[in-house]
């Protein structure tokens, strides 16, 4: 009973959200002038990246926040148990491995770099750079990882660390992450590679704190 | 109908199929795959009516590049907390309500 009454509604939302999307009125706002006129004095050259760090840079902030929150929450409710030891896989995933992950570094730093003019950045490096972590822990090169240590606490809080640093020292321009035009492009590449840094890493731990040996005592 | 607009209408589609995959299903694995599900149907309503006029816009991209990464913090802390919910009580699902 609960069942269908569940699906009806759902079903319900559906024609009716769909419905009211077919006889939408085209936008009446356009952000796409406004993007694209001040494109020139944001730093780079893709709006994508030009709204991600430039006109909406505080979105990005709380964004890597929250992220650091996420991964601080885990670490909180996970035991600190042993870390699973890395398990030896079949040879050929391991080379396979060991040939994939530098050639994913080198993507991570090319999509950092070509953030600025095309469909690139810190989330998609940082994305590229915690994969290639995965792949060597599910390839059995990296073991789980225990509770952080200061160094790789450091590296977790950098990207934020950073970015908030610039968003401080930018206060004095009147307004929240508003960049002199003749340093944005310095300013966004710096915060961009903390970024990067800081989500491999955080990416990475969201899975490797979590990979733990549950039967271990 | 513009590919847009086609976009939207399978968000929607997906969204209703996450809330009522959230609602009705009592395994925590499946159901955070239902939440995702979800979300993903968010993201493609935002992304797909942005363009329905057959330009995209970057402010609604750039919003759901970043609701990606959020959500993908979301589902790793649900995980953590569905394992411990298995560490404490050996099973995957949430005690039945009282008043159900």
């Amino acid at each position: 009973m609960k069942r269908l009454a569940v699906i009806a509604v759902a079903a319900a939302f559906v024609l009716v959200l769909g419905s009211a999307m077919l006889d939408l009125a085209p936008t009446a706002i356009d952000l796409r002038g406004p993007v694209m006129a001040n494109l020139v004095q944001s730093g780079v050259e893709h709006p994508v990246t030009a709204v991600l760090l430039n006109y909406r840079g505080y979105d990005t902030l709380l964004e890597i926040a929250v992220l650091l929150l996420a991964l601080l929450a885990i670490l909180a409710v996970t035991d600190a148990a042993r870390p699973v030891a890395a398990r030896p896989a079949h040879p050929v995933i391991e080379t396979l491995a060991r040939l994939a992950v530098p050639l994913m570094i080198l993507v991570a730093v090319y999509l950092l770099w070509a953030g600025a003019f095309r469909p690139g950045g810190a989330f998609q490096a940082g994305a590229v750079l915690a994969a290639a972590a995965v792949l060597l822990h599910l390839a059995g090169l990296l073991p789980g990882w225990r509770a952080p240590r200061p160094r790789l606490r450091l590296g977790l809080a950098a990207g934020f660390a950073v970015f908030l640093t610039v968003a401080a020292a930018l206060l004095t321009q009147g307004a929240l992450l508003q960049y002199p035009p003749e340093a944005a492009g310095g300013l966004i590449l710096l915060i961009e590679s903390g970024l990067t840094l800081s989500l491999a890493l955080i990416l990475a731990g969201l899975f490797l704190f979590l990979s733990r040996d549950e039967a271990a005592p | 109908m513009s590919s847009g607009l086609l976009f939207a209408l399978t968000g929607v589609i997906l969204f209703a199929l996450g809330v009522a995959g959230v609602v009705l299903i009592t395994p925590l694995l499946r159901r955070i795959l239902a939440f995702n599900l979800m979300g993903s149907g968010a993201f493609l309503v935002l992304v797909g009516l942005a363009q329905r006029n057959g330009m995209s816009d970057p402010v609604p991209q750039a919003m759901v590049l970043t609701g990606i990464v959020v959500a993908v913090a979301a589902t790793a802390l649900a995980l953590a907390l569905a394992r411990k919910l298995h560490a404490l009580t050996g099973g995957l699902e949430l005690p039945a309500d009282d008043d159900d």
